[in-house]
C-alpha cells in the first residue's frame, strides 16, 4: 500500500432515501421468497417441463457469476502481477465478489426444488457433469473469497474488540484469534490468491459449457464448442468495467473524489480484452457462418446485435479515447454499456438461445421471479453499503480521511 | 521475509496440487460408458397405434398415479392439442395429420426414449440418472437436488418436475417399469396394447424387425427407423408412415447428445494438469513480479 491511498471505513449514516428504497425492494421479494417455499417453484415461477430454467438462473446465477469476475480479474492484477497502484480497487472488487458469490449460492439454492439437499453435490459426484464442476468450484472459490476478506476484519477489529454486555469477558479470546488469524493469514495469503485466479477461470468457462449439452434445442447464434472460451473472455472483460463501475457509484453516493488515475488505467486496460472478445465472437460467428441467422430480424438476431454491439463494440470505442478515459460520466457509461452487455449476454445464452421442441408459448419471467431478483440485488447492494462503512475497504487518501473524520462531527 | 514467504508460497503450492491430483481418478472414471448390447427396448409402429391411449392408462396404474377409469381415455377431444409427458402423466399419446391418407390420422406415443448415452446420466450434477444394463434410464429420488439440468440437457425435452410441490419435488419420466420387470414382467403399456403397436424385446431384435418391415413395405413406411441412429442411438424405436418431422420428432444428429460438452469438461481437466499448470504459472509470474524492483511491499 502507498503512503497517499489508505483502505478506510466510512463513517457515514447507513440510512439514505435511497436505502429506504432498496429495504422496500428487498422486502418485496422476500414476500416471493416466503410464497417460493411454502408453495413449490411453481406458485411463484412461470417456469414448465418445456423451460424449466428461468431468471433465477440466467440473471442471478449466471450473470451473478460474470459481473463477480472483477475479484479475480483484480486479485490476478494487484496481488500476482504485483501492479501496486492498483490495490486501491482490490479490496472493493473482493468485496463484490464475495457477496456476488454468495447471492450467487441463494439464488441456487432458491431455484433448486430440494434447497436442503444443496449439500448433495459434495457428496455424490458425476464428473461428466458441467454443473458438477461449476459448483464444486463455486463452493471452494467461495470459501477462498472469505479467506481472502479476512484480513480486512482482522485490520477493523484488532485491537478493539469489544464485545456488548457480558459478551465482554470473551474479548481478549476474540482478540487471541484475530491475532492467531493475522499472522496465519500474512504467510498463507498467496496460496489462496492464486486459488481464487486458477478456480475463477476455471468455473467462469465451465459455465459456458452448461449450454453445449443442450445441443439443437440451443440457438445456432450461441451454441458453439467455445462457448466456455467465450464465457471466460467475456468474464475477464467485464471484471475491469464492474469494479469502475462500482467505484464511480460508491464516491457518488458516498461524496468522494472518484480515483481516477486508477480508474483510467483499469479503463486501458479494458479496451484490449473486449477486442479479444470480439475477435473470438466474430470469429466463431464468421467459421460456423451463423450471421445468416442475424437477416431474421427475430428476438434471437436482434439480441445478438445488441449483445455485441451494446455490449463490445461501442464500448471498446470509448475505452480507446483518450477523453473517454479522463471523464467520469464517460468512463461511467462505457463500463455500464460492458456491464450491461455481458449481463444480456449470459440472459440470451440462458434464456433467448434456449427454444425447447415442444414449446407451446415463450417463458416470460413472472412477476413473482423479477420481485425475488430485485430483492436479491438490493439487499446485495444494501450489504455492500453496510459493509463499506463497518470495514476498510474503500481506499482515501490520507487527507481525505481525515477531514472525513470532522465532518462527520459536524 | 522474501525467502519465508517464498517457501510458504510454494509448499503451499504442492499441497493444493496434490489435493488436486487426489480428485483426478473421480474425473477418469467419467470416461464414456458403452451401453450393454443386450440391453432391451421397444419398438413403436405408429402405422398400428390406434389411439386407444390405454397405454396412458396402464402407465398411470403402473405407476401409482391418480387413474381415471379406462372409459375416460375414449374421448377423442384430447387430441384437439399436443400434450406432453408431465408429472401426472408419463406416457401420453398425440394424433397427428396424415398428408398421404386424411383418412387416417397417425397416433404417436411419447415417453422417455431410454438413449444409449443418455444427456441427463452425463449431465445430472449428482449423478441421480443410471442408464442401466437392461436399458433403462432412472431416477433416483434419493440423489435429486432438483436443479432441473436434465431438463435443459435432454434432447427429447422429457424429464418433468413437480413444480407444485414445495418439499421433495420430484422428477417424473418413464422409467421403463423398471419395478414391474424386476417382478418378470413386460412394460405395462406393452402389456395392454391391444394391437401390438408396441414390441419389447432385446434391441438388436427390434432394430432387425424394424429394418425388416420398412424394407419389405415400402408403401406403408417411410424408409427410417427413429432412434437407429438419433443422438447415438435409442432403445426405444420408432417406425412410422409419415416423415418423422410431421410428427414433432426433433431432427437430431447420430453423435451421442453429451458428446462435446464431456470433450470439453475432459479438455479442461485432462488429469487436473490444465488447472494446476495455470497454478504454477501464476506462481512464477507473482514471484517473478514480487522480486522485480518497481514493486512495494505486499498488502
Amino acid at each position: 500500500m502507498d503512503g497517499f491511498m489508505r483502505p478506510a471505513s466510512l463513517p457515514r449514516p447507513f440510512l439514505t432515501p435511497g436505502v429506504g428504497v432498496l429495504m422496500l425492494l428487498a422486502l418485496n421479494g422476500l414476500v416471493f421468497l416466503a410464497g417460493r417455499f411454502l408453495f413449490g417453484i411453481g406458485a411463484v415461477t412461470n417456469l414448465t417441463n418445456q423451460y424449466p430454467w428461468g431468471i433465477w438462473i440466467g440473471i442471478d446465477v449466471a450473470a451473478g457469476v460474470a459481473l463477480a469476475a472483477g475479484g479475480f480479474t483484480t486479485a490476478a492484477l494487484g496481488h500476482v502481477m504485483h501492479r501496486e497502484q492498483y490495490h486501491a480497487v482490490v479490496r472493493p472488487a473482493l468485496l463484490t465478489a464475495m457477496l456476488g458469490y454468495t447471492f450467487v449460492a441463494l439464488g441456487v439454492c432458491i431455484d433448486i426444488g430440494r434447497s436442503y439437499y444443496i449439500w448433495h453435490p459434495l457428496v455424490y459426484w458425476n464428473g461428466t457433469s458441467a454443473l458438477f464442476e461449476v459448483g464444486i468450484c463455486v463452493v471452494i472459490y467461495i470459501h477462498v473469497l472469505y479467506i481472502e476478506f479476512l484480513p480486512v476484519v482482522t485490520e477493523r477489529f484488532l485491537g478493539r474488540v469489544s464485545l456488548p454486555g457480558p459478551l465482554a469477558r470473551l474479548d481478549p479470546l476474540v482478540e487471541r484469534l484475530l491475532r492467531f488469524l493475522d499472522r496465519g493469514l500474512a504467510r498463507t495469503m498467496s496460496v489462496f490468491i492464486i486459488a481464487g485466479v486458477v478456480l475463477s477461470t476455471l468455473h467462469q468457462s465451465s459455465l459456458g459449457t452448461l449450454m453445449v449439452i443442450a445441443g439443437p434445442k440451443m440457438h445456432p447464434l450461441w451454441q458453439t464448442p467455445i462457448l466456455p472460451l467465450l464465457f471466460l473472455l467475456s468474464a475477464v472483460s467485464v471484471g475491469f468495467p464492474m469494479v469502475i463501475l462500482e467505484s464511480l457509484l460508491a464516491a457518488r453516493s458516498f461524496g468522494l473524489k472518484p480515483e481516477m488515475h486508477v480508474l483510467s488505467g483499469l479503463g486501458r486496460m479494458t479496451a484490449p480484452l473486449l477486442g479479444i472478445t470480439l475477435a473470438f465472437k466474430m470469429g466463431d460467428m464468421f467459421i460456423r457462418e451463423t450471421f445468416v441467422h442475424l437477416g431474421a430480424c427475430d428476438t434471437a438476431g436482434i439480441m445478438f446485435m445488441t449483445e455485441v454491439l451494446v455490449g463490445i463494440v461501442i464500448p471498446l470505442r470509448m475505452f480507446l479515447s483518450r477523453d473517454v478515459l479522463k471523464s467520469p460520466p464517460l468512463l461511467f457509461t462505457a463500463s455500464a454499456l460492458v456491464v450491461a452487455g455481458v449481463a444480456i449476454n449470459r440472459v440470451n445464452n440462458f434464456i433467448i438461445a434456449y427454444t425447447p421442441p415442444y414449446a407451446l408459448k415463450s417463458y416470460h419471467p413472472s412477476f413473482g421471479e423479477v420481485s425475488v431478483t430485485v430483492g436479491l440485488i438490493s439487499l446485495l447492494v444494501l450489504l455492500y453499503r453496510a459493509s463499506v462503512i463497518v470495514f476498510p475497504v474503500i481506499s482515501l487518501p490520507d487527507r481525505t480521511l481525515a477531514r472525513a473524520k470532522y465532518t462527520v462531527k459536524g | 521475509m522474501a525467502r519465508l514467504s517464498r517457501r510458504q508460497f510454494l509448499t503451499g503450492t504442492a499441497m493444493f496440487g496434490a489435493e488436486l491430483a487426489g480428485l483426478a481418478p473421480a474425473a477418469r472414471a467419467a470416461t464414456r460408458r458403452e451401453p450393454s448390447p443386450d440391453r432391451t427396448g421397444v419398438l413403436v409402429d405408429t402405422s398400428v397405434c390406434i389411439g386407444c391411449r390405454s397405454c396412458e392408462f396402464a402407465c398411470k396404474k403402473a405407476h401409482g398415479l391418480e387413474t381415471p377409469p379406462l372409459e375416460s381415455y375414449e374421448d377423442r377431444s384430447v387430441f384437439a392439442e399436443r400434450r406432453r409427458p408431465d408429472h401426472t402423466a408419463l406416457t401420453v399419446v398425440n394424433r397427428y395429420d396424415n398428408l398421404r391418407d386424411p383418412e387416417l390420422p397417425v397416433a404417436v406415443k411419447a415417453q422417455c426414449m431410454h438413449c444409449a448415452y443418455p444427456a441427463c446420466v452425463s449431465a445430472c450434477i449428482v449423478g441421480a440418472f443410471t442408464k442401466r444394463p437392461d436399458g433403462a434410464v432412472v431416477w433416483d429420488t434419493g440423489k435429486c437436488i432438483g436443479c432441473r439440468y436434465c431438463m435443459i440437457a435432454c434432447p427429447f425435452q422429457v424429464p418433468a418436475f413437480e413444480y407444485h410441490k414445495a418439499l421433495q419435488p420430484r422428477i417424473m419420466k418413464c422409467d421403463f417399469c423398471s419395478a414391474r420387470r424386476g417382478e418378470g414382467k413386460i412394460p405395462a403399456c406393452v402389456e395392454i396394447c391391444p394391437v401390438e403397436a408396441l414390441t419389447f424385446g432385446p434391441r438388436e431384435d427390434l432394430l432387425r424387425i424394424a429394418r425388416d418391415r420398412v424394407k419389405r413395405f415400402p408403401d406403408r413406411y417411410v424408409s427410417h427407423v427413429f432412434g437407429e441412429a438419433e443422438v447415438g442411438g435409442t432403445d426405444w424405436l420408432y417406425i412410422s408412415g409419415v416423415d418423422f418431422s410431421a410428427l414433432q420428432f426433433p431432427q437430431l444428429g447420430r453423435s451421442p447428445a453429451p458428446g462435446v460438452s464431456e470433450s470439453i469438461q475432459h479438455g479442461i481437466f485432462a488429469y487436473f494438469v490444465p488447472p494446476v499448470s495455470l497454478y504454477a504459472l501464476l506462481g512464477a509470474v507473482m514471484w517473478i513480479s514480487k522480486n522485480s524492483p518497481e514493486s512495494g511491499e505486499e498488502a
